[in-house]
């Protein structure tokens, strides 16, 4: 039982991980969009 | 890796800090600081959050390059004192992870660096992934003893990336950088070669104090530092950077001989280690007054 828990709490935080990632890029690209739009660079 | 039924099977203890190992942190912030240096000299204006996304995909790179050498290097890095405690070689991590792990990191971080900025230097930055990983790592490496003086090319590209997410072309300036740098590598992995000597002999690296012996070692040493020591007053001279990096470059500069010229003379392993150490602070402070010279100009 301990190990299939500890299975669970590995891929719930790669699945975190995963997420938070996938979170910030999608932040980036929107402000990059952003800056590219109004000229800033 | 996890099977149907739920169960573990190979080395699947991989930890986040595992990851964090295959990037090499260290030689990564030398990377980003060189690159933010470059960024910073270049002319022209980068909206910051470009600059910054800039960066980050300089540091990917970095960190890619760094994973998929762990990736070909793991049966040599197995032998070695220095590195058999790398995720690879110590079993907590499969080499087919580290390598798609690499190759995802250097394909996003050149992607994202052509979205972001330009094209010109998507494409310097994937010239150097590809070059530490083709030219440095699989063919120079276990060749020649001029392995870190040719691959040392890689190390010494991201201020001239920098340079060109900036301005999207390349000229004289970032160039110079390139050669600080590049002058700077031999010396400075010499040095940390001299005392690593029976590992990389063990594992059958031909670095140069094994191939040549330590008294021409030091005499190479000696001479590249020669070499630098002008190279690294260039910016000066060339009038791309003020007083405060002459006299930064100066004093470093003449420690920098000292060092090399006492290793040359004295042949004690505690006076490599000196001039390894110096070799960073050397690096550090040259560039850290280089961009902090920009800094305070674009502050008046």
């Amino acid at each position: 039982m301990q190990h299939r828990s500890e299975m669970h709490r590995r891929m719930r935080s790669r699945n975190l991980a995963l997420l938070a990632i996938l979170l910030g890029l999608a932040l980036m690209f929107g402000v990059l969009t952003y800056v590219k739009m109004t000229g800033g660079a | 890796m996890d099977d149907a039924s739920g169960s573990f099977s190979g080395p699947d203890v991989v930890e986040v800090s595992d990851f964090v190992a295959l990037l090499k942190p260290r030689v990564m912030s030398l990377v980003v600081f060189t690159a933010i240096t470059g960024l910073l000299v270049a002319p022209g204006t980068i909206h910051p959050f470009v600059g910054f996304v800039a960066i980050l995909c300089i540091a990917i790179g970095a960190g890619a390059s760094g994973a998929l050498n762990m990736w070909f290097d793991a049966d040599i890095d197995a032998v070695m004192r220095r590195t058999r405690e790398r995720p690879i070689p110590a079993g907590r991590m499969d080499g087919g992870v580290a390598l798609g792990f690499g190759a995802t990191l250097a394909v996003a971080s050149v992607t994202i660096m052509g979205l972001a900025t330009n094209y010109v230097a998507a494409a310097l930055l994937a010239f150097t992934i590809l070059f530490y990983l083709l030219v440095y790592t699989i063919w120079l490496k276990r060749r020649t003893p001029e392995n870190i003086v040719i691959g040392g090319a890689a190390g010494a590209l991201p201020p001239v990336v920098g340079w060109a997410a900036v301005t999207g072309g390349v000229s004289i300036e970032p160039l110079v950088l390139f050669a600080i740098i590049f002058l700077w590598t031999p010396p400075h992995f010499w040095a940390l070669a001299l005392f690593y000597e029976s590992d990389y002999e063990k594992a059958g690296i031909p670095m140069l104090p094994v191939v040549v012996g330590e008294k021409k070692t030091r005499l190479r040493i000696l001479a590249y530092s020669f070499a630098l020591v002008p190279v690294g007053l260039l910016p000066w001279v060339m009038g791309f950077a003020g007083p405060l990096y002459a006299l930064a470059a100066a004093t470093c500069g003449g420690v920098f001989l000292y060092r090399a010229v006492r290793l040359y003379r004295t042949t004690l392993e505690a006076d490599a280690r000196r001039l390894f150490s110096f070799s960073i602070i050397y690096l550090f402070v040259l560039f850290a007054a280089l961009a902090v010279e920009q800094l305070i100009g674009r502050l008046i």
